[in-house]
């Protein structure tokens, strides 16, 4: 599912069935077999092959392309071992990686969002501190962008490799409904609601929002809070002050959702409007929709399902400045990268290393650039005029490169459990079911 | 000479009981896979419930915590009303609907043998597949009701309850059909002659005579609503809000999505025991389980 881009593996669950959970049972019940008997002596270490679980989205074309690069390499003879890539569909990334990681039959390198998403991994240690590593490799210290690789850590410590291209949230538009209106992308709090206005007079709906997938309504309260009490209030809630929540920056955000909500900005049927199944693209597309608050994959998937708007009619924009807000106008949110991470109890911890390498090598960046994405390699400026719309690169680039900072989704920060649970508390504010007030009360009781 | 006869009558004799008995070992397959497969699960489910495991590393032990957390949890009670609401109502719809066809497809004609096997179609698509059709056809900007359905509190459960439905009407049908062709034919014939209309015959033979073929029915279907999960994950997720989260829902929320196994296994604990729970006391109340025939007087 090219939508997901590796953002929003926990928003479905579709092919979640029964079938699913006794297949996994079965091959569950069927590897432990199979490993019981193969465990004896003789592995040995070198030689063998090593899994690596990745999401399976359309980036994942780069990741097959450096595991080819990979196993035909001097560094994989050397480290004697080969990758085995193995793509796992979106919806079910995350349940199949928890499940397999208990089992026997776990990754020894594998995909995921660092910072909260890594956290029970780490405290369970099924995961490599890599912050030696990466500190004695000149390749690995000076590939990445400092911020980035930072991004993903755990307290201090790296435990991944950057391993896509950047996601940051950004303000979409639709060209040819702006220059019908006669109207400019906002870039104040009071612009915005200027052609909230005009545009609802115009029987458009001012905003797309997929509000049956709650992620791309946490998009909105991540900006607003950051523009009106700048990064600290979240990073305080982030390293587990739940009493954060009771800041007035986040009320004020609430009461503003509420207002939009209210006023008929993203339209009256948005809870049932799903991001994943391309709803919110369509209806953004297809004009129905002036604007989408959404992560930088909205190029991509825009690219794949509608070309031509993606192509022409397909504007981008930063969050605007709230007047009285503290927080810096160039401040963003989203996902950093997608990292790469390797499980202590692999076979070939050299083979392991020496594969991630390649995520800083140009090939690898030139693969990403290919597709659309922004790397987040050091060498990544150079190589954006050959993306396939350098002007939406260069922007994106500027955009991270020029932040003060970058705040990581909440849900990814916060990790599994208060993530899904804050999901439901959005989910409830967005549709009315509780008040601004009530929403800041149930968050505080989070645990 | 007589021993060796007695000997050779006992042979034969249990041979006799071996051919016509089968022995306790016939059933030791089922038996094997339903210990593998329903037992040791559920036992399992059962000790995981009093442990804390995030699905890594090894569960510890916390007692009673999760069956506690399970009585405080708010959400535990809105659940519950949801399920409960959610079953009566999807009785009620299928129920009607499915007496009415089955006993309509009871008849004799051609075309109803060949109606009936196109009503019985949805029963055999898999809930998943069914979900997502539904999903798009009640997509609000490109379906064919473009409306907020899924996105109301009352949309989103009437279509829960129209689409589990739309699936398992048929298989209801199927047993209804079944039971009124049980039904003699000279019941129909003697109310006839008293001059009983359609209406009737209906409510004073069909009716009564149906009665455990309605418990048979009634008692798949609330079991079945208990279990309910596919429609409500690909149609709501439980939304809007919290409002459609039943039971399965909020156990898979707890286990797959905050990893909260221990939780997770708690709230699968307690449907197991109320599915058994209510179907003993269907069967009870109904008098199923006394086997009386409903031909008495016959």
């Amino acid at each position: 599912m090219e939508s997901n881009r590796g953002r929003s593996a926990r928003s479905t669950g579709t092919a979640f069935s029964r079938r699913w959970v006794l297949g996994a049972g079965a091959s569950a019940l069927l590897t432990t077999g199979l490993s019981a008997c193969g465990s004896g002596e003789g592995s040995g270490g070198g030689g063998d092959t090593i899994t690596a679980f990745v999401y399976g989205d359309d980036a994942v074309k780069v990741q097959a392309a450096a595991v080819a690069r990979f196993n035909k390499s001097a560094a994989s003879k050397t480290a004697k071992g080969k990758i085995k890539l193995e793509k796992i569909p979106g919806s079910d990334y995350l349940p199949k990686l928890r499940t397999a990681m208990g089992s026997p039959s776990a990754p020894d390198v594998f995909f995921n969002w660092g910072g909260g998403s890594i956290k029970a991994y780490q405290e369970a240690d099924k995961i490599v501190d890599l912050t030696d590593i990466i500190e004695n490799d000149p390749v690995l210290k000076n590939g990445f962008l400092p911020s980035v690789l930072a991004a993903g850590d755990l307290k201090g410590r790296h435990y991944g490799i950057p391993m896509r291209g950047m996601q940051p949230v950004i303000l979409f538009y639709n060209k040819t409904v702006f220059a019908e209106q006669k109207l400019q992308p906002p870039t104040t709090w009071d612009q915005l609601l200027d052609v909230n206005t005009k545009l609802k007079k115009a029987k458009i709906t001012p905003f797309a929002l997929g509000g049956s997938d709650l992620w791309p309504e946490l998009m909105w309260l991540e900006y607003l809070v950051d523009r009106i009490g700048g990064p600290e209030v979240f990073r305080r809630i982030q390293d587990g002050d739940a009493e954060g929540w009771g800041d007035p920056a986040i009320l004020k955000a609430a009461e503003m959702v509420k207002g939009l909500v209210d006023d008929g900005a993203f339209g009256s049927k948005f809870t049932s409007v799903s991001y994943v199944n391309g709803g919110a693209p369509a209806v953004f597309a297809k004009g129905k929709a002036a604007m989408h608050l959404m992560g930088s994959w909205e190029y991509s998937t825009q690219l794949g399902k509608f070309p031509d708007f993606a192509k022409s009619n397909l504007g981008w924009a930063a969050f605007p400045k709230i007047e009285d807000g503290v927080g810096d106008v160039r401040n963003v949110v989203g996902n950093p990268t997608n990292y790469w991470s390797i499980n202590p109890r692999t076979q070939n911890k050299d083979a392991a290393i020496a594969f991630l390498k390649d995520c800083a090598s140009e090939a690898y960046a030139k693969d990403l650039v290919a597709l659309g994405d922004v790397p987040t390699t050091s060498n990544a400026s150079a190589l954006l005029s050959s993306a396939p719309n350098p002007e939406y690169a260069k922007f994106q680039y500027d955009l991270v490169q020029q932040a003060p900072a970058f705040t990581l989704s909440w849900d990814q920060a916060l990790g599994d459990e208060l993530g899904t649970k804050m999901h439901t508390e959005i989910g409830k504010l967005f549709t009315g079911k509780s008040a601004p007030s009530e929403f800041v009360s149930a968050c505080k009781g989070l645990k | 000479m007589s021993s060796t006869v007695t000997s050779g009558g006992e042979k034969v004799q249990r041979g006799k009981v071996r051919a016509g008995r089968p022995s306790a070992v016939w059933a030791l397959p089922a038996v094997l896979f339903f210990t593998f497969f329903a037992v040791v699960p559920m036992a399992l489910a059962f000790y995981l419930s009093f442990t804390k495991w995030d699905g890594l590393g090894d569960p510890k032990p916390v007692g009673l915590a999760n069956w506690q957390k399970l009585l405080d949890d708010p959400r535990l009670t809105q659940s519950l009303g949801i399920t409960v609401l959610l079953t009566v109502a999807s009785w009620v719809f299928q129920t009607v609907v499915a007496l009415l066809l089955g006993v309509w497809a009871a008849g004799p004609q051609r075309n109803r043998a060949v109606l009936s096997a196109i009503f019985f179609v949805p029963f055999l698509l898999s809930s998943t597949a069914i979900s997502i059709l539904f999903y798009a056809l009640l997509d609000p900007n490109f379906g064919i009701i473009q409306k907020d359905t899924l996105g109301s509190t009352s949309g989103a459960f009437l279509a829960i309850v129209f689409v589990g439905g739309w699936q398992f009407i048929p298989f209801h049908t199927l047993i209804y059909q079944g039971g009124a062709r049980q039904i003699p034919e000279v019941l129909y014939q003697a109310a006839a002659i008293d001059g009983a209309g359609r209406y009737r015959q209906f409510f004073s033979i069909t009716l009564p005579q149906l009665r455990h073929t309605i418990t048979t029915s009634t008692v798949l279907l609330v079991v079945g609503s208990l279990t309910y999960f596919e429609t409500v994950l690909i149609l709501t997720k439980g939304g809007p809000g919290t409002d459609t989260a039943i039971l399965p829902y909020l156990m898979y929320e707890a286990g797959f999505k905050t990893y909260d196994f221990g939780y997770a296994s708690a709230i699968a604990s307690t449907l197991v025991l109320a599915a058994t729970g209510l179907s003993l006391i269907l069967i009870r109340l109904t008098g199923f389980g006394g086997m009386r025939s409903t031909r008495e007087g016959m």
